[in-house]
């Protein structure tokens, strides 16, 4: 039988635990948005879209969109978000120099493959042989922390953890760590080292979904979400 | 005699785009900040050979269906495109633009959006070439300068001008001082500083001293043409009850 996987949002829960006081944030399409349904109490992180807006709040509910949705308040994905006191609008440019300039503190990004030097390819559509670069390359290449978000394996089954990247690379040695649906993965120059492993599955089992040689923690412990 | 940069019709506004231009247009994911009625304009005008450039190649609004510059494509008006994001996220759906790239009919340059955002503020500044630390040791870099700074790796890049630019606008006064309404400013402001010939499309025109000028966002001088939008869209917006932007005008 299959063992358990978490859940995408189980994966953004585990993320946000990354998140500190203070931290300003990037979050991706797809699991790295759901970050924001997550951020443990006591703790605000003030969130930074390519769109140029810093400090808005989180994505408008579907009950809320009658009065909330806005085409003038959008974040990287198109998704209307709400306002929040203390909110400021500026150009792409700027932007961008708040993303090379260092001040954002994590990016979370969605992963087609990461090898064992920590390089990250994510934007060639897997099979289609084009793909959309975005904001993602500037953020990886810039961004002070990047984790990655992402279900361990592909649709059919096969590793993201690889020994070589076979798609574009969308940087080099950016991968800080990477949060799977079966196992927290941090990259060092060592290099990936298994942190922790979800409920019910063994060092070997996640091993054996992985490409990359992985160095199992000594400490290695369950994924905790809360 | 007092400056009066207001057109009365896109249809006017857009008569003299020329064969072979370089077109900005200002464009994200969604349809906040589109020109949609400047895009509508040109397409009837006709102008042929076109680059644009813009974030996307039009035609994957994320969350939303809509028409953008992709009847530019649609209607063969393009030959190349310098986008960040030109491709549909659903290979069932690909967008017009991306079926003529991949059959070869329009040239794709694929930029990182910093990067594009950068090569259009530095057209705009006069500024021929900078190095930016993303892209080394990727497809970007190929055919590129690399250099070093305090040990790390930069690539050169241009800045990027064009001949015209289609920008979206809140508000704009006769003499061409724009202000704008939260995420629709993203490339706007930095397109409309890049064009010879920039025409903007706003939902409101004042006169001059009416937009208070320590709240100007594109100064006049970067602005040639006005327009005021007059046809309601349905897009969700409130511009009745203004999230923080209210007090800027």
């Amino acid at each position: 039988m299959e063992k358990e996987r978490l859940s995408r949002e189980a994966i953004a829960m585990r993320i946000a635990k990354e998140f500190f006081d203070g931290a300003v944030v990037n979050l991706g399409i797809g699991i790295p948005t759901l970050c924001s349904s997550f951020v443990p109490e006591g703790i605000e992180v003030t969130y930074h879209t390519e769109n140029g807006m810093l400090g808005f709040g989180p994505v408008v509910t579907d009950e809320d969109k009658a009065k909330w949705a806005d085409i003038d308040l959008t974040n990287a994905g198109g998704q209307y978000v709400y306002p929040k006191p203390g909110m400021c609008f500026f150009n792409h440019a700027d932007s961008f120099g708040i993303i090379r300039g260092g001040r954002v503190d994590i990016s979370v990004l969605g992963v087609l493959e990461v090898n064992e030097k920590g390089d990250l390819a994510n934007w060639m559509f897997p099979g289609r042989g084009v793909g959309n670069i975005g904001g993602g390359m500037d953020l990886a290449f810039c961004a002070k922390r990047i984790i990655g978000a992402t279900e361990h394996t592909t649709k059919d089954n096969k590793p993201k953890i690889v020994k070589q990247c076979s798609i574009p690379l969308t940087a080099p040695h950016c991968m800080d760590m990477i949060v799977t649906d079966i196992a927290v993965i941090k990259f060092t120059a060592k290099g990936p080292v298994l942190k922790e492993v979800a409920p019910g599955w063994t060092a070997a089992e996640v091993q054996e979904l992985t490409e990359a040689k992985l160095i199992i923690a000594e400490d290695l412990k369950e994924i905790e979400l809360l | 005699m007092a400056i009066n940069k207001v057109y009365d019709s896109f249809k006017k506004a857009v008569a003299d785009v020329k064969d072979g231009s370089v077109v900005f247009i200002g464009n994200f994911a969604g349809p906040g900040g589109t020109p949609f009625f400047l895009i509508r304009a040109l397409r009837e005008q006709g102008a042929k050979n076109l680059t644009l450039v813009a974030n996307t190649a039009g035609g994957i609004g994320l969350t939303l269906d809509y028409d953008d510059h992709r009847i530019l494509f649609q209607n063969h008006q393009v030959k190349k495109v310098i986008a960040s994001f030109p491709f549909s996220t659903s290979a069932k759906r690909p967008s017009e633009a991306e079926k003529q790239i991949l059959a070869g009919e329009v040239e794709l340059e694929l930029v990182p959006q910093g990067t594009l955002a950068e090569r259009i503020r530095a057209g705009g500044a006069g500024i021929a070439a900078f190095f930016t630390p993303t892209g080394p040791g990727t497809v970007i870099e190929e055919g590129k300068e690399r250099r070093y700074f305090n040990g790390r790796a930069h690539i050169m890049e241009y800045g990027l001008r064009a001949d015209v630019a289609l920008v979206r606008a809140w508000k704009a006064d006769t003499m061409g001082n724009l202000v704008f309404r939260g995420t629709q400013r993203q490339f706007n402001p930095i397109m409309a500083m890049g064009a010879d010939l920039t025409i903007a499309e706003v939902d409101e025109v004042v006169k001059p001293g009416e937009i208070n000028p320590n709240c100007v966002v594109v100064p006049s001088i970067f602005v040639k043409r006005v327009v005021k939008i007059t046809e309601k869209t349905d897009f969700p917006r409130h511009l009745e009850t203004d999230f923080q932007v209210k007090e800027e005008v």
